[in-house]
């Protein structure tokens, strides 16, 4: 229980895959201008990831190793157009407002990435923790994110205003480099909050032994 | 003069990675050195511009005529991945000097993301064979400029006082983002 524990840590905090990996940059930094989006790429992402990581670590005795990258492409790409599907049948206006990002899940480096060096080689149970924290990690950075942008920016929440009328929007946080901005901050925080833990964790561990 | 347009929306204006976070791998990765980044910067202009040389007249002679345009994603990124390996056979038999200049980022650039936005968008948008080698020089020309541009600021980094809890990459995306707010200026270049 434990180590299922520590797997999943490890995603939202540890090994963020946006934070401390530092993959699959260009979708997340896009798709941040408002906190729809960023809710929706999130669990998209997650979903993908997690029925990839499933399926992957499922057959991965019967998957041979030479041919293994078309086989994940393809197992992915099937969870993607499902994804795909679903949003444009009943979020039109996400499906619109993500455009191009949604088919680019296909290519995102954490999926590859994750399946090729967590799932391929772990149990079913490792494999499902490790996806949901990577996919919950990623979509925390997002939320967190858009919803900076998204109110500094536009003054608004999910669409709804939240800053008084007299407030002027700072554009400069919609724009590129309010994203670059918000997300070296965002690398900082959780830095810092990983060096917390490890304290924690190191003033535990003396504790123990006097 | 419409060429011109193109070359610099897509140099300074539309700038690959300030502007639409794209290839934003290699820019965090490959700029420890301006050595380092100009040689990325060379290797991907080269290959985008011959890349789009190769996609441009295979899917407007080839693919459209026969109503294959659903097989684009997949013969194009096969075309750019058997370019590289093909350049990289070349210039090791050929030109030895410029293989080993070039010759360790050419690897790196088959999953570089801006190569394979520039094959793309140069048929999403109708281009023009002409008008799209323009545009792979000017994004491959704007890459090349955003990566000599953080390096220079990395090597200057390396003896300031950064703050604690920026140290690492946090201070590359804050110096990121200025670099970026000073490239919006050129947005009033053209009307």
């Amino acid at each position: 229980m434990k180590k299922l524990w520590n797997i999943f840590k490890a995603g939202l905090v540890t090994d963020n895959p946006l934070l401390i990996l530092m993959i699959g940059l260009c979708s997340a930094l896009a798709v941040t201008s408002t906190v729809s989006n960023g809710i929706g790429m999130g669990l998209a992402m997650t979903f993908v990831l997690l029925f990839s990581e499933i399926f992957v670590s499922t057959f991965r005795k019967a998957i041979p190793s030479s041919v293994r990258m078309p086989i994940f492409l393809i197992i992915i790409g099937g969870f993607t157009t499902i994804v795909d599907l679903v949003l444009k049948a009943y979020f039109p206006e996400l499906s619109k407002s993500m455009g191009v990002f949604i088919p680019l899940i296909v290519v995102n480096c954490i999926i590859m990435g994750r399946v090729e060096a967590f799932s391929y080689k772990q149990k079913l149970v490792d494999s499902i923790f490790d996806a949901l924290g990577m996919g919950l990690g990623y979509t925390w950075v997002l939320v967190g994110m858009s919803a900076f942008r998204e109110v500094l920016g536009n003054g608004t929440f999910l669409g709804v205003q939240v800053m008084p009328q007299s407030y002027q929007p700072i554009l400069f946080f919609i724009l590129p480099p309010g994203g670059f901005l918000i997300f070296g901050l965002f690398i900082a925080f959780n830095i810092w909050m990983k060096n917390r833990m490890a304290l924690k964790a190191e003033a535990a561990a003396a504790k123990e032994n006097a | 003069m419409d060429l011109m347009r193109i070359f610099i929306i897509s140099m300074l204006i539309n700038n690959i990675i300030l502007m639409r976070f794209i290839a934003l791998c290699s820019y965090i990765g490959m700029t420890n050195d301006v050595g380092q980044s100009f040689g990325m910067g060379i290797a991907v202009t080269f290959v985008t511009v011959l890349a789009t040389a190769a996609t441009w007249p295979l899917y407007n002679f080839l693919l459209a005529p026969l109503h294959l345009e659903f097989l684009e994603i997949i013969i194009f990124i096969l075309v750019v991945a058997s370019l590289v390996q093909l350049v990289e056979f070349y210039l090791k038999k050929n030109v030895p000097g410029l293989y080993a200049a070039m010759g360790i980022y050419l690897p790196l650039i088959t999953t570089n993301c801006a190569i394979s936005a520039v094959v793309f968008e140069n048929i999403s948008r109708n281009y023009t064979f002409i008008q799209s080698i323009v545009y792979a020089v000017g994004v491959s020309m704007g890459y090349l400029l955003a990566m000599i541009l953080l390096a220079g600021v990395r090597q200057r980094m390396r003896t300031s006082p950064v703050p604690k809890f920026l140290q690492g990459t946090p201070i590359l995306f804050i110096a990121t983002s200025l670099i970026g707010m000073a490239f919006m200026g050129f947005a009033g270049l053209i009307k």
